[in-house]
């Protein structure tokens, strides 16, 4: 494995062949914000959150799934970058039903985290209000699509950790939602092994455990001891 | 010189933020010290007056009322400011944009009324389709989101008025 140096924020950096932007940012201790990503399981680009400046490319490139390469330079903080991360924020906020004041979640969400921490104090976009579904079928678990980002952590780690492949995606763009395996309430799957797993990764309110009311929402994260937390990070 | 003059208004919000208002204690003195409070649900005058300098707006946009009121807010009012998630986001009040007026006044007045079911009369403001935040119908200055906004934040936000400065508040306070 041969070692690869860059410049990430001015800086000089070095990293290993397959290594990501996203994880050589961290390790050199220059932050990028996510949202999808959560160590210890595989990255998928989904909410284009960490999109940096590679010199010499015209496109954002999502840090987490672009591998780093020699004599790379790389921004991660720009007025560009900036507003591209905020109307990312203000989409996920505009697409569905989020309402903080109500949530399960208020106070421990990373989109209310991120809304803080990237300045936005309202939307110019308007409100889709879109009808959505919340399916309370299974015994100990909930999901409210109300509050889905379609971040897919879930999908992932109920695939990649638990070996289950219950959640995945059906449909397309603002039409787009989790499902339990073919589409079937998810009191009625018959991969799902009641682990929970996907609810301690649900970066909002969407996966919930039964009998938890507004802002009652805690992620227990070492309980899944092979997800590294990120730097203290339990979001 | 005149003190600047200050005004309040509540549509379709629960009074939270009114009341986070009134939770900055003796700051309240220090504040009405230094603005003429010229109207609002503490002052009681009838007509919104002209020449505001800074309205603070708790509510979404929910009826034809309230929509009659922010045009006259806002042609009447120097710096515009939403107050609270409902009056950024539309919030609570929001909620009911996925299920329509028809259907929330009949499971409201009829369906779940066991004396006397009937919907409201015409002395009752009709509701708009949709309950929209305040800046998708009148241009807001300033945006204060929270449910409600601290003391706190509220003091600082009309401090900086009162005192000529525009308030910050990207990053100091969050949705819900």
């Amino acid at each position: 494995m041969s070692v690869l140096t860059l410049t990430i924020e001015g800086r000089d950096v070095a990293g290993q062949t397959g290594h990501t932007i996203l994880q050589v940012a961290r390790e050199n201790g220059i932050e990028i914000p996510t949202l999808c990503h959560l160590q210890g399981l595989s990255d998928v680009g989904a909410c284009r959150l960490c999109v940096v400046e590679v010199e010499g490319q015209r496109k954002l490139l999502p840090a987490c799934v672009t591998a780093i390469d020699e004599g790379m330079n790389v921004t991660v903080n720009s007025e560009r970058l900036a507003a591209y991360r905020r109307r990312v924020i203000e989409l996920l906020f505009t697409e569905r039903n989020h309402v903080c004041s109500v949530c399960v979640a208020d106070r421990n969400c990373r989109l209310q985290d991120l809304a803080v921490e990237l300045g936005l104090t309202h939307f110019d976009l308007p409100l889709l209000s879109p009808q959505a579904s919340v399916d309370a079928t299974h015994e100990r678990f909930g999901i409210d699509h109300n509050r889905c980002v379609l971040c897919t952590r879930c999908v992932r780690v109920c695939d990649e950790i638990e070996g289950a492949h219950t959640w995945d995606v059906m449909g397309r763009g603002t039409e787009a939602r989790l499902i339990t395996d073919l589409g079937t309430p998810w009191g009625d799957s018959k991969t799902c092994t009641s682990c929970g797993k996907c609810v301690q990764v649900c970066p909002t309110g969407a996966l919930f455990e039964k009998g938890r009311s507004v802002a009652e929402a805690r992620r227990r994260r070492p309980y899944l001891p092979y997800l590294v937390v990120h730097e203290g990070r339990t979001r | 010189m005149s003190k600047p003059r200050l005004a309040t208004i509540w549509l379709d919000g629960c009074s939270g933020c009114h009341m986070s208002l009134l939770d900055m204690d003796e700051r309240l003195l220090e504040i009405t010290e230094r603005v003429d409070i010229v109207y609002g649900a503490l002052v009681d005058i009838k007509e919104f007056p002209k020449d505001v300098d800074v309205t603070l707006v708790e509510g979404a946009i929910s009826s034809e009322d309230d929509l009659r009121k922010i045009h006259e807010v806002r042609r009447n009012t120097r710096i515009l400011v939403s107050l609270g998630d409902c009056a950024v986001t539309s919030n609570v009040p929001g909620m009911r944009n996925q299920i329509g007026p028809a259907a929330i006044l009949e499971r409201a007045y009829l369906e779940n009324v066991t004396i006397n079911p009937q919907l409201p009369g015409p002395m009752v403001p009709r509701l708009l389709a949709m309950s929209r935040p305040v800046h998708a119908v009148v241009k807001v200055d300033v945006f204060v989101p929270g449910c409600p906004p601290s003391a706190d934040l509220i003091h600082s936000v009309l401090d900086d008025l009162i005192s000529g400065r525009v308030p910050v508040t990207a990053g100091v306070t969050c949705f819900g």
